[in-house]
């Protein structure tokens, strides 16, 4: 088995086919958005390759040490950030072409018209670990 | 076997072990592995007093565990017999305990935590998957909470309002993983409101019903949000909205109003509606200005803002609202709202997108964007 990281984008993935923004579509196309991602998760849960998924705001801030003593600087949120993350789902699957299999039908959850959206996900895989036996 | 009997003894039992000098986080867990051993031995062997029963198998549970503890560390003298049975339990042992759970020297979470862990007789495992966490991650929250509290003293009075707040923490959660939180704070706050004699408590008893009587009435099939004025009022609990008024009427005659009174008595406007239309935006408007008196939340003033737009019109809501912090959270979606009242889709639809982008849960988020997307599916394109 091998984890992999879905990662959804806010910006920064290129754009995908059908890239028209959700408050365009009709209430009907994002109903129908949002039953997808719950059956496509739910379906996960069945095959027993689900791990994890989450959701994130999308305005973050960043953060750093600022010495001994001192509270920690916050900086942003930034407009200009390239890429800004929306959310992830991680996945145990058994091998590479199962990963890629699964985030193309995540990528065909429909958007405006009831179409596709052939968004572009990314696909991480996990570090593993070393096998028990090595010989 | 009967879940809901075991959790609802499970305060008195601890609180029993407590008074008889066991420490805290000693009669917690004996009381946890008394109620496994009641789910193991009950359904073949149901006792006559399951309560009896309880207190002595968590006595036993407690005195195995310090002896044992005790062999080790050569402690032997420190608990040594049995003490002969104390009085009669009553209520404010288990009252004791509620305040023990949320003394203010936990933060809330772990308030939280140890309630339900403690006055709710949930398990670790339960508790966890509620909040989402890690069962391990919870373990350690429940235990730094009970050494946090082993050295406060179990007879002084503590302070209801704390408790109250830790209850209506549980009851907004909601529900997810296998148990209803809303459901078990309610189960707790009927339990403290029987054994304190102190308004608040009914009034967020009288609150948590008549809220909870909308659950089903409050999402869709898709699992979207339905504003109150769009619910279908045929599906909500008559049976909890006729408790819940009850309590509350009776709480509002003693004459010390509070928060959680005149919270429910919102509600309880809101749930004497036949039709939307027909609300008592007046009244509610006068009860949001009483809300504004007792806490001068900003939460509160906004809440108002939409009430007074429906009771004199969109154009005094966004009055009052142009009072108000534009940071606060669901400013901008109530500013949406009046906007699309006072007949201006296009600033409303472009309000509702921002909202959407600064909700902070998802369901809201999906409700706000297609707010916005409806007004704009109207236009053309």
């Amino acid at each position: 088995m091998a984890k992999y990281l879905l990662l959804k984008h806010y910006r920064g993935a290129p754009a995908a086919v059908n890239d028209v923004p959700m408050d365009q579509w009709t209430p009907e196309e994002i109903s129908a958005h949002i039953q997808y991602m719950n059956d496509f998760a739910a379906r996960l849960e069945k095959t027993g390759e689900f791990v994890d998924g989450q959701a994130l705001a999308p305005e973050g801030t960043w953060v750093r040490y600022d010495g001994e003593g001192r509270p920690p600087v916050t900086d942003g949120p930034f407009a200009e950030t390239k890429d800004l993350i929306a959310g992830w789902m991680v996945i145990d699957v058994d091998d590479y072409e199962r990963a890629v299999e699964l985030a193309g039908e995540l990528s065909a959850a429909p958007g405006a018209g009831g179409k596709p959206i052939h968004e572009w996900l990314e696909l991480r895989p996990f570090y593993g670990v070393s096998p028990t036996i090595t010989e | 076997m009967d879940e809901a009997l075991l959790r609802s003894l499970t305060p008195s039992v601890l609180a029993i072990l407590v008074r008889r000098g066991a420490d805290f986080a000693a009669a917690e867990d004996a009381v946890q592995d008394a109620l496994v051993e009641a789910i193991r031995v009950w359904p073949a062997d149901m006792p006559r007093d399951p309560k009896g029963w309880l207190i002595t198998t968590a006595w036993r549970k407690f005195l195995d565990a310090t002896r044992a503890d005790a062999a080790r560390r050569r402690r032997e003298d420190r608990v040594d017999e049995e003490p002969a049975p104390g009085p009669a339990p009553d209520a404010d042992d288990t009252l004791q305990l509620y305040f023990l759970c949320a003394h203010p020297s936990l933060t809330p979470s772990s308030a939280v935590a140890l309630t339900l862990r403690a006055v709710g007789g949930l398990t670790t495992r339960q508790i966890a998957r509620a909040y989402l966490v890690p069962e391990a991650t919870m373990a350690q929250r429940i235990s730094r909470a009970k050494r946090t509290v082993s050295g406060v003293r179990f007879d002084r009075p503590g302070d209801v309002a704390t408790v109250l707040r830790v209850l209506y923490l549980v009851f907004n959660e909601g529900y997810s993983g296998d148990v209803d939180l809303a459901a078990e704070a309610i189960r707790l706050t009927r339990q403290l409101a029987a054994a304190v004699d102190h308004p608040e408590a009914a009034g967020l008893l009288a609150l948590m019903l008549l809220h909870h009587a909308r659950r089903a009435a409050r999402t869709a099939p898709d699992g979207g949000l339905v504003p109150l004025a769009e619910q279908d009022r045929g599906r909500w609990d008559t049976g909890a909205i006729a408790e819940g008024i009850g309590i509350l009427q009776a709480a509002l005659a003693r004459d010390r109003l509070g928060e959680f009174q005149a919270q429910a008595a919102i509600a309880a406007l809101h749930a004497d509606a036949p039709t939307a239309g027909e609300t008592d935006w007046v009244q509610i408007v006068e009860w949001y200005d009483e809300l504004t008196r007792l806490t001068d939340s900003p939460v509160v003033r906004l809440n108002r803002a939409v009430a007074v737009g429906e009771a004199d019109g969109p154009r005094a809501g966004l009055a009052a609202l142009a009072e108000l912090d534009s940071s606060l959270p669901r400013h901008t979606a109530v500013a949406a709202y009046l906007h699309e009242r006072d007949g201006d889709p296009a600033t409303a639809a472009r309000l509702y997108a921002e909202a959407a982008h600064k909700a902070s849960d998802l369901a809201e988020r999906a409700h706000l964007t297609r707010q916005a997307a409806r007004l704009n599916s109207r236009r053309p394109r």
